[in-house]
């Protein structure tokens, strides 16, 4: 095509929305992610493959009187998985990436604006834990006899909350990084706290009750307990509650510290 | 309205720029640009010609000042003021691993009324570069996909930070060639750059920054004109500095003899060159290595750096004598 056949389209026709501009900005990115290897497979294989390392130690767990099952257990447990590694983990390094190539000033200077950029960046990796969490809901179900959850509209908000809180998390963590690697040092206490302590290697349940409300208030919790209670249909209206509190607690704080404290151009 | 009678696309008052640290970088500086003009900022590396810009691409606030591009302010009011600029930084900003294809259409997506790819590409010779890899391009192709990407909205306004650092000279012209052409159809174009040929060449106006502050403007021509020229050659054998016609009848304002090498400086390069060409015809003595050369941009520019350092030096000198002074009071 050449200068002189193009036509410009009118204004009203040609001009950006929203919706189209972070479609643009999450199509580059889902090339990006296909083109980093290690990226791709932490997230799209260690949520796959943690549930079978984890099945061994949950059978050998005490669960009677706890009201769990292998399943309700595991299921949860692998969704908090995916959120950790599929979208928080690797948003952590997009994040950390795009600031020190300077893309996200570049893209500052556009018609984006700055809760585009960071939504869109984050479309990908969240499509990635969406699948990821549907797919190994489904499998769970089948294959451990976990059936359809009882209080649907429970997962499905722990799952949201769940989908919002990690994305906004991990710009928060990447604003307090010099690098990709120092990003992916920075992500790992919260990720290590969030394995060992937010009912996915231990549940809560069979923990110390001290160490157990602690361990309620991480951001990764009210997300399990609501995932779970969507299966197990067990949670009580309080406890509900108890749940949705700190998550929208963390959400809301994350968001706010996003817009805080994000940083947009490397540290020079 | 400024001089030429076009409204001001770009009204900056007073701007300042204050960095985390504390530090100045901008210090009140005052300038417009209007419709259809090309405004060149000159200065030397840390003078704030990066900070001034992103202060009117709308990236920064200012600390204190106003800046306005199309009648709004860039930082609060983007959502007006982009889809009509273009914006070049200084450097890149594209992930290495995508292609130079889907580079454009990211922006483009993200570009209203943006040029088909093809076309954008075609306008800095990078047509056939579309399916590499942006870590594979050379410095010169990723400043000229930058390019692209400014204008891929047709902007009424263009900024560009120091558009062809990186270019070899057949790159350079071509940047020049195509931002002459937009200029000529009506863009605004605001540049940065520290190649005084480039300034010299493109700008209708032009501001020498330094220090954060604006230390000459005007038209190339009007910078220009406040230097002197100059004139230099070598006295022939047996002839002494006294032997010449008196130097304030040749219009020489100022000069300085290093051996045989005689420097004059004149407002008056015409009359000067004749007088003292005459005289050496009628004493018939050859002017060896002589040199006449109209003032330039590049000396009005070394000299306002020169007088700045001078002065800054010269600050330095007065308060460490005043340090001393203290010092020995105290002893």
């Amino acid at each position: 095509m050449s200068a002189v056949t193009s036509v410009r389209v009118g204004d009203a026709a040609g001009t950006t929305t929203p919706a189209g501009r972070m479609a643009a900005l999450a199509r580059a990115e889902l090339a990006l992610l296909g083109r980093a290897k290690a990226t791709l497979l932490v997230a799209v294989f260690v949520p796959l493959v943690m549930p079978f390392s984890l099945r061994a130690s949950i059978d050998q767990m005490d669960l009677d009187g706890t009201g769990l099952s292998v399943g309700s257990v595991l299921l949860p447990a692998t969704i908090g998985f995916s959120l950790l590694f599929a979208v928080y983990s690797s948003l952590v390094s997009v994040y950390a990436a795009r600031r020190e190539e300077l893309v996200l000033k570049r893209l500052r200077t556009g018609e984006l604006r700055d809760r585009e950029i960071l939504a869109g960046a984050a479309l990908p990796s969240v499509a990635i834990g969406l699948v990821q969490c549907v797919a190994l809901a489904v499998a769970c179900a089948a294959l451990l006899d976990v059936g359809a959850p009882r209080a649907a509209h429970l997962a499905l908000l722990g799952l949201l909350l769940g989908l919002i809180m990690w994305p906004a998390l991990a710009a928060v963590v990447a604003s307090f990084s010099k690098s990709v690697e120092g990003a992916q040092v920075a992500a790992m206490p919260l990720l290590l706290v969030s394995m060992l302590g937010s009912g996915t290697f231990v549940p809560l349940e069979v923990m110390p009750d001290r160490l157990a409300s602690l361990c309620e208030l991480l951001p990764l919790t009210p997300v399990i307990t609501l995932l779970r209670g969507g299966w197990t249909g067990d949670l009580s209206a309080y406890d509900t509650l108890g749940a949705v509190a700190p998550a929208v607690a963390w959400t809301v704080l994350a968001v706010f510290a996003v817009r805080r404290w994000f940083r947009w151009e490397p540290r020079r | 309205m400024n001089t030429n009678g076009h409204k001001d696309v770009i009204e900056v008052t007073d701007l300042r720029r204050v960095y985390g640290g504390g530090f100045e970088a901008v210090r009140g500086i005052t300038f417009s640009v209007g419709r259809g003009e090309l405004f060149a900022l000159l200065g030397t590396n840390g003078a704030g010609k990066t900070s001034t810009v992103e202060l009117l691409e709308g990236l920064a606030p200012p600390a204190a000042g106003r800046v306005r591009v199309l009648g709004h302010d860039p930082y609060r009011e983007r959502v007006a003021v982009r889809p009509h600029i273009g914006v070049m930084l200084q450097e890149g900003g594209f992930p290495s691993e995508l292609t130079v294809g889907e580079t454009v259409r990211l922006w483009a997506g993200c570009t209203s009324g943006a040029r088909p790819a093809a076309e954008a590409l075609e306008l800095v010779g990078l047509g056939r570069r579309s399916g590499v890899r942006v870590k594979q391009l050379s410095g010169g192709e990723k400043r000229r996909l930058d390019l692209a990407l400014a204008l891929l909205g047709r902007p009424e306004v263009l900024f560009l930070d120091e558009p062809t650092t990186g270019l070899d000279a057949e790159g350079r012209q071509a940047t020049w060639e195509l931002v002459r052409e937009l200029r000529d159809e009506g863009t605004t174009v605001l540049l940065t750059t520290h190649y005084l040929e480039e300034a010299e060449d493109l700008a209708d106006r032009l501001a020498i920054l330094h220090e954060g502050r604006i230390a000459a403007t005007g038209t190339p021509a009007e910078v220009t004109a406040s230097q002197p020229s100059r004139i230099a050659f070598d006295l022939p054998d047996g002839y002494f500095l006294g032997d010449l016609p008196p130097l304030a009848e040749l219009g020489v304002t100022d000069h300085e003899a290093a051996g045989r090498r005689v420097r004059l400086r004149t407002h008056e390069l015409q009359r000067t060159a004749t007088r003292l060409l005459l005289w050496a015809e009628r004493a018939r003595v050859e002017l060896g290595g002589l040199d006449i050369r109209s003032a330039s941009l590049e000396e009005a520019f070394l000299r306002i750096a020169r007088e700045a350092a001078g002065a800054t030096e010269a600050a330095l000198e007065g308060s460490r004598g005043g340090a001393t002074a203290r010092k020995g009071a105290a002893v």
